[in-house]
């Protein structure tokens, strides 16, 4: 600016700049004060929950179940038990089905009208209330077998799961470039083993990051196993009798009037936050590496 | 395409024994027309190089050889390409077959993310049943003809991703020839490359030839006048020019191929 023979004193700036200049500031400082505002928030919950969940997680939390009303101590490794089982089910059942209905929508999505709507319905059951899911694998199955159970919340929390880890493996194999999919055909290849050995295997850490992304969505879904397995203060592995399960576990000790019951609670929360954190750590350094190689 | 011009491709069209034979070939990309009644023959074991300016259609006639155009809905050709005695663009043809004899190795390095000796197995397997050592043979065969069984013999089960940019393209030869076509198409096949690596593929070139028939589509005019037996100059989805390489490059018959060569093109 000094250099501007127009302007009589060297540090002053012409009104332009200066303007950009004052909306630039303000955009920084509007974008860090968002932020804040987010971190803020994120922060507080997180220390509140280290800070009063900490305090509940012990060995016993591992080793003993849900403890009665009224008596003291007890943990929660029916309900750990119990999530394991039906997020490592529903695991079990949405993979493949994802994965398949993904490479589906990747080789056939250009052109068939099926695969379109499918992609299509697919979005909406992205963003669909998980309680709606967990009303309607009530109604189709749990009103007719006249009992909730473990396997009727798998399946609950497997409707949530699929359409995350369709559209993660169709936009992941979107990815792939045309000219690799060409090489595998140019051999002579058929279709199903270039969509399989060339193309899903080229995005398999992508992939895999999508069933992650998944196990951590539901892990902490509550609603959808409130009309499914329901609760159960007794360890039990049978998936055909109601389940204990962390989520719900939090939902009613932390309503409860019993102090151990909530310490418990916060103590679970903690729990899920930190599997889903290990889950999400796990997924991206994964999919770094793969981008690096 | 008038007569005069369809006449003077004719003495090509008869003289040495012939793989792909071409006639009135019509290519669309939905309604646009990328090649214009294509009349040729592609000859054995020779070296037919294709040169003419971007999007002139040589990339297109080179995937017609081996249909790669059926990937694409609305990508369509007319006309006849005979491959012994057969029209391949016939709707009964096993496509998977005819690429099998027909190979195409790509502009870009396109190894497949596996190893060095699952992307040469990869395709032999899809035809072949070979024996463990028959196919450590057959994968050493392979990176030999390529000329890189040297560079790669330590590392067979490293990731072909792991190799350099000329390494992968010659993988993608080896691959190519792995499974033992009858036709090599090479589209562009050194234009992502460095001079060194680009000279060992035309000596590759050169090489192969004794046993395939080899089509290949470049935009260096001298990498065709080195290693090609024949030359068509294509514009605008045309084959303006066809014959062997050497009267093409000295006494070419029209003035627009002169013009390209010469680089007083445009």
């Amino acid at each position: 600016m000094s250099t501007d023979a127009h302007v009589s004193q060297p540090r002053a700036m012409n009104p332009v700049y200066r303007k950009r200049l004052f909306i630039h500031r303000l955009g920084i400082a509007l974008s860090f004060l968002a932020m804040v505002l987010g971190l803020f928030f994120l922060m507080w919950i997180l220390f509140t929950l280290v800070a009063k969940g900490l305090g509940a997680i012990s060995y016993a939390i591992f080793t003993q179940t849900t403890p009665a009303p009224g008596s003291d101590g007890g943990g929660l490794m029916n309900a750990i038990v119990g999530s394991l089982l039906m997020v490592g089910a529903a695991v079990f059942i949405s993979t493949p089905v994802g994965i398949f209905a993904g490479i589906y929508l990747a080789e056939y999505g250009e052109v068939s009208m099926f695969a379109k709507v499918t992609r299509f319905v697919t979005d909406i059951m992205l963003s669909a209330p998980s309680i709606v899911i967990g009303l309607f694998v009530y109604a189709i199955y749990v009103a007719r077998v006249q009992h909730f159970s473990g396997w009727a919340g798998s399946f609950a929390i497997s409707l949530i799961a699929i359409p995350v880890v369709v559209r993660t493996t169709d936009n992941m194999l979107n990815l792939v470039p045309a000219s690799l999919r060409e090489a595998a055909f140019a051999l002579g290849a058929p279709r199903w083993k270039v969509a399989t050995f060339v193309r899903l295997r080229a995005v398999k850490a992508g992939v895999i990051t999508g069933v992650l992304l998944a196990v951590a969505r539901i892990s902490g879904e509550t609603a959808p196993l409130l009309f499914t397995a329901l609760n159960n203060q007794f360890y039990s592995a049978n998936m055909n009798a109601p389940m204990a399960n962390l989520p719900v576990v939090i939902y009613q000790f932390a309503m409860s009037p019993y102090d151990n019951w909530r310490a418990l609670a916060w103590g679970g929360a903690l729990l899920i936050t930190f599997s889903v954190l290990v889950l999400n750590i796990l997924s991206r350094t994964l999919f770094a590496q793969k981008v690096n190689q | 395409m008038n007569a005069l011009e369809t006449k003077a491709m004719t003495p090509q069209r008869t003289g040495g024994k012939k793989t792909l034979a071409i006639s009135g070939l019509n290519f669309y990309y939905g309604n646009f027309q990328g090649l214009k009644n294509i009349n040729m023959d592609i000859h054995d074991k020779k070296v037919t190089a294709f040169i003419g300016p971007s999007g002139c259609g040589k990339s297109t006639l080179l995937r017609t050889f081996n249909r790669m155009y059926d990937l694409y809905p609305g990508q369509r050709a007319e006309g006849s390409i005979l491959y012994h005695g057969r029209n391949i663009l016939d709707p009964s043809q096993d496509v998977n077959m005819l690429r099998a004899k027909v190979g195409m190795v790509f502009q870009k390095p396109t190894p497949f993310p596996m190893s060095v000796y699952d992307n040469i197995a990869f395709g032999v397997r899809l035809y072949e049943n070979l024996a463990k050592g028959e196919m450590d043979e057959r994968v050493e065969w392979a990176l030999n003809k390529a000329a890189l069984w040297g560079e790669v013999k330590d590392q067979l089960h490293k990731s072909g991703l792991s190799l350099s940019g000329g390494q992968q393209q010659r993988l993608c030869i080896a691959r190519g020839v792995a499974v033992k076509p009858d036709v090599l198409l090479l589209d562009e096949p050194t234009s992502a490359l460095d001079p060194i690596s680009t000279a060992k593929i035309e000596e590759l070139i050169s090489e192969l030839k004794g046993d395939y028939t080899i089509a290949i589509v470049t935009h260096n005019m001298q990498q065709a006048a080195r290693c090609s037996d024949y030359t068509a100059y294509m514009y605008l989805g045309e084959l303006v020019e066809f014959g062997e390489t050497d009267q093409i490059f000295m006494t070419p018959a029209k003035k627009d191929t002169q013009d390209y060569i010469t680089g007083r093109f445009g």
